[in-house]
C-alpha cells in the first residue's frame, strides 16, 4: 500500500516523500481505525450514557413546581421568608391552583410538595377545588379558612424551595438532611432517617458477603491450584457449573430451598437440630446465604488463576530451609496469593453493592439494599428525583471502587470464565 | 497434594479438616443449583424430600401454558435480535480498537466496557428515563436497545482477547497479494478469529436471554420476557412450573456455555497458546 519508489531526486529528498507518504498511510490506517470503532462508540453513547446522563440530570432537575405554579413561583421570588406572604402571592396561589385543577394537575403539586411536608397533598387537592370557586379578593384570608396550611410559613418555604428550577433537596433527603422552615439544613430526627440505615446495611451485607466468600473461597482455590490438572480441571466445572447458571434461577434455587416446607428445613427436621420447621425465606439469614452462594465464584476465580502461577517449589524450600508448613504457608505462600484475593474480593464487593433481585426475591422488608430503593422510587411511588440521587450515589461509588480495581488489576484483563 | 511422609500429627489433622472444609464448600456450590431439576419432576405441588411421586405434569404446564410460551417468544426474539447487533458492533469495534496506535485506547475503552461496570439498577434507570422520551418504553425495540447495550461488552472482550497475538502481518499479506479490505475481513481475519466471535455472540445471548432488571423497569405485560415471568411467578405464588422453567434454563446455560469453553481451547490451540 505504501509506495516504495524512491524518487530520482537524491536520497535526502526521497525519505522527505517517504516520510511523508508513510504519515499519510498511519493516518489511513488510523481513521479506518477509527471508522471500525465508531458505530459501536455512538451506539453506547445513545442507549446506554446519555440515558446515565439523563439520570444524573435528573436527581437536581426539579421543575415541576415551576412549571404548574408558575405565578407563585415568580411572586415568590421576592418574599423574604419573614413573614406570612402578602396578598400578591395568595393571588398568584388562587390563578395557578384554579388552572391545575382545571387540567386536572393539582394532585401533581401536592405530590411533590408532599416530598418535604408530609400531608400536603390532600390540603392541596382541596384547596385547588375550592381555588376554581373563589371569583374575588382578597384571597389571603379566603384560602386560610379553607387550609390552614396557607397560614403556615412553613408552607410557604416548601413551595418558594420547590420552585426552584434546581435543587440539592434530593442529596440532602439520601443522607437523611431535611430542610427547616427558615431554609437551614439539619439532620432528620433519629426515628425518621432511612437511607443512612440503608447505606449502612448495605455495605454491611457486601463486606459480609465478601468475606464470607474469601473464607470458603480461598481453600478450594487452593486445592484447585495443587491438585494435578486433570483433577483440578473436573473440580473447576463444580464451580464453573453454578457460575454459568443465570442469578435469576440461582435465586430462584434459593427460594425453594429455603421455603419453610423445603429441602433445608426437610434437612433439619431429619437431623433433629431443630423441633419445628423454622422461617429461612424472606430473612436475613437467607439472604446473605444466596449472596454467599451467587458471589462465591466471583471470588474464587481470580484467587484460583493468581494461585496457578505461584511455583509449588517455593514452599519446597521454605519448608527445607526448616519453616514448618504453617509458617511457610503464611509466609511465603499466602503474601503471593494477595494480588488475586484484593481483585476477587473487590469484584465481589462492587457487584453486592448493586444486588437487587435476590433481595427483592429472598429477603425481607428490612434485608433490601440501596438498589431496590432505587427500583421503588421509580417504578412504584415516581419520585424520579429520589430514585436518580441514590442512583448517582451508588454510581459514584461504585466507579471510585472500580478505579481501584483498575489500578490493582486492570479492567483489561476482567476474565469472563 | 498429597502430604509428605514427614508431616507431624497435627498437619495430618489439618490436612484431613482442609478436605472436609472444601467437600462442604463444593456441596454448597452444586448442591443448590441441582436441587430444583429432581423437583421439577415431584408429583405434588411441594418442595419437600422424600418426593411422593414423578411425573411430567409441571413441564405440561409449562409447555401449554400460553403465558410462558408468549414470554419464550418474546425473550428469542430479543435474544437473537442482541446476538446479532451486539456481535457485529462488537466485533467491528474490537478490530478497530486492535489495531496498533489507536488514539485514546484506554479511555474509548473504558466506556465501551461500562455498561458491564455501571451496576444494571442504574442502567434501568436511566433508559427509563432517556427511552420514555423516545416512545420506547414497553416496546421489543427499546429492550432489544437497552439488551444490546449491555451485551456489546462482552463482545469487545472475547474478540478482543482473540485479537491479543493476533499475527498482523497476516492481512498485511493478503492486502499485499491484492485483496481487497473485505475480502481480508471474511477470508483471513473471520477464520482465524471465529471462535472468539462465537463465544461473544453466546454471551451476548446468555446477557439479553437472562436480563431482568432492565425488563423490570421497561416491559410491559405483553413484551414480558422469560425471566420477568419467573420473576413474578415467585413473587405471588412458588408453584414448581417455576422449577420447571429453572431446570430448562439451567441446561441451556450449560450447553450454550460448554460451547463457550470448548471455543476458548480451540482458539488457543489455534493461537498457538498452550493453557
Amino acid at each position: 500500500m505504501v509506495s516504495t519508489a524512491v524518487p530520482a531526486g537524491g536520497l535526502i529528498e526521497g525519505s522527505a516523500v517517504l516520510k511523508s507518504h508513510l504519515r499519510r498511510a498511519e493516518r489511513t490506517r488510523k481513521l479506518r481505525a477509527v471508522g471500525l470503532v465508531l458505530p459501536l462508540f455512538l451506539f453506547i453513547m445513545v442507549s446506554f450514557i446519555i440515558p446515565i446522563g439523563v439520570m444524573l440530570f435528573q436527581s437536581i432537575y426539579d421543575p415541576d413546581i415551576r412549571t404548574l405554579m408558575p405565578n407563585t413561583a415568580a411572586a415568590l421570588d421576592t418574599w423574604d421568608g419573614a413573614d406570612l406572604p402578602d396578598e400578591t402571592v395568595f393571588a398568584a396561589l388562587v390563578q395557578d391552583l384554579a388552572a391545575a385543577q382545571k387540567e386536572k394537575k393539582a394532585a401533581l403539586i401536592g405530590r411533590r410538595l408532599n416530598y418535604e411536608m408530609s400531608g400536603l397533598r390532600s390540603e392541596l387537592v382541596k384547596s385547588g377545588k375550592a381555588a376554581m370557586t373563589m371569583t374575588a379578593g382578597p384571597y389571603k384570608d379566603q384560602m386560610i379558612a379553607v387550609a390552614p396550611i396557607w397560614g403556615d410559613r412553613a408552607t410557604w418555604a416548601v413551595i418558594k424551595r420547590a420552585a426552584r428550577t434546581y435543587t440539592p433537596y434530593y442529596y440532602l433527603s439520601s443522607f437523611d438532611f431535611e430542610y427547616t422552615a427558615d431554609n437551614d439544613v439539619v439532620a432528620v430526627p433519629e426515628g425518621q432517617a432511612v437511607y443512612k440505615a440503608v447505606f449502612v446495611r448495605t455495605l454491611g451485607i457486601s463486606l459480609l458477603v465478601t468475606a464470607l466468600t474469601l473464607v470458603l473461597g480461598f481453600p478450594v482455590a487452593y486445592l484447585l491450584a495443587t491438585q494435578p490438572p486433570r483433577i483440578a480441571n473436573l473440580l473447576l466445572i463444580l464451580v464453573l457449573l453454578p457460575f454459568w447458571t443465570s442469578l435469576l434461577v440461582r435465586t430462584t434455587a434459593w427460594v425453594v430451598l429455603l421455603q419453610t416446607q423445603g429441602p433445608i428445613n426437610d434437612l433439619l427436621m431429619l437431623t433433629g437440630l431443630v423441633d419445628e420447621r423454622v422461617q429461612l425465606i424472606f430473612t436475613r439469614f437467607g439472604t446473605i446465604a444466596a449472596m454467599t452462594h451467587i458471589q462465591l465464584p466471583f471470588t474464587l476465580l481470580p484467587i484460583y488463576s493468581v494461585m496457578k502461577t505461584i511455583s509449588p517449589s517455593h514452599m519446597r524450600a521454605a519448608r527445607s530451609l526448616g519453616a514448618n508448613s504453617f509458617y511457610a504457608f503464611a509466609r511465603v505462600y499466602f503474601p503471593q496469593t494477595l494480588p488475586g484475593v484484593a481483585a476477587g474480593c473487590l469484584l465481589t464487593f462492587i457487584l453486592c453493592l448493586g444486588y437487587y433481585i435476590t433481595p427483592a426475591l429472598v429477603g425481607g422488608p428490612t434485608d433490601q439494599l440501596i438498589s431496590t430503593y432505587i427500583a421503588l422510587f421509580t417504578n412504584s411511588t415516581v419520585n424520579w428525583g429520589m430514585g436518580s440521587a441514590l442512583g448517582t450515589i451508588l454510581l459514584a461509588s461504585t466507579l471510585v471502587l472500580y478505579f481501584v480495581y483498575n489500578r490493582l488489576v486492570g479492567i483489561d484483563r476482567m476474565r469472563l470464565t | 497434594m498429597a502430604l509428605p511422609a514427614y508431616a507431624t500429627p497435627l498437619e495430618r489433622k489439618w490436612h484431613v479438616a482442609f478436605r472436609v472444609l472444601c467437600v462442604l464448600v463444593f456441596i454448597f456450590l452444586v448442591i443448590p443449583v441441582l436441587i430444583v431439576i429432581p423437583l421439577s419432576f415431584n408429583s405434588e405441588a411441594f418442595f419437600t424430600f422424600p418426593m411422593p411421586g414423578v411425573s411430567l405434569r409441571w413441564y405440561d404446564e409449562f409447555f401449554g401454558s400460553e403465558r410462558w410460551m408468549d414470554a419464550i417468544k418474546n425473550s428469542a426474539t430479543i435474544a437473537i435480535s442482541v446476538t446479532f447487533l451486539a456481535t457485529s458492533l462488537g466485533t467491528l469495534a474490537a478490530l478497530g480498537l486492535s489495531r496498533a496506535g489507536f488514539p485514546g485506547r484506554a479511555a474509548v475503552m473504558s466506556i465501551l466496557i461500562a455498561p458491564i461496570i455501571v451496576p444494571v439498577v442504574i442502567s434501568a434507570l436511566g433508559m427509563y428515563f432517556f427511552y420514555n422520551t423516545l416512545g420506547l418504553i414497553s416496546t421489543v425495540p427499546g429492550i432489544i436497545l437497552a439488551h444490546t447495550a449491555l451485551a456489546t461488552p462482552f463482545v469487545v472482550i472475547t474478540v478482543t482477547a482473540t485479537l491479543t497475538g493476533f499475527d498482523h502481518s497476516l492481512t498485511r499479506a493478503a492486502s499485499g497479494l491484492g485483496a481487497r479490505p473485505l475480502t481480508v475481513f471474511f477470508r483471513v481475519i473471520l477464520p482465524l478469529i471465529l471462535p472468539g466471535v462465537i463465544s461473544g455472540a453466546l454471551f451476548a445471548f446468555i446477557t439479553s436471554w437472562d436480563e431482568l432488571i432492565v425488563v423490570l423497569f421497561i416491559a410491559s405485560p405483553e413484551t414480558r420476557t422469560l425471566p420477568r415471568q419467573m420473576f413474578s411467578g415467585i413473587r405471588d405464588q412458588i408453584s414448581p412450573t417455576i422449577t420447571a422453567a429453572a431446570t430448562i434454563l439451567i441446561l441451556l446455560s450449560i450447553m450454550l456455555l460448554t460451547t463457550v469453553e470448548l471455543l476458548r481451547r480451540r482458539s488457543e490451540k489455534l493461537r498457538g497458546i498452550r493453557p
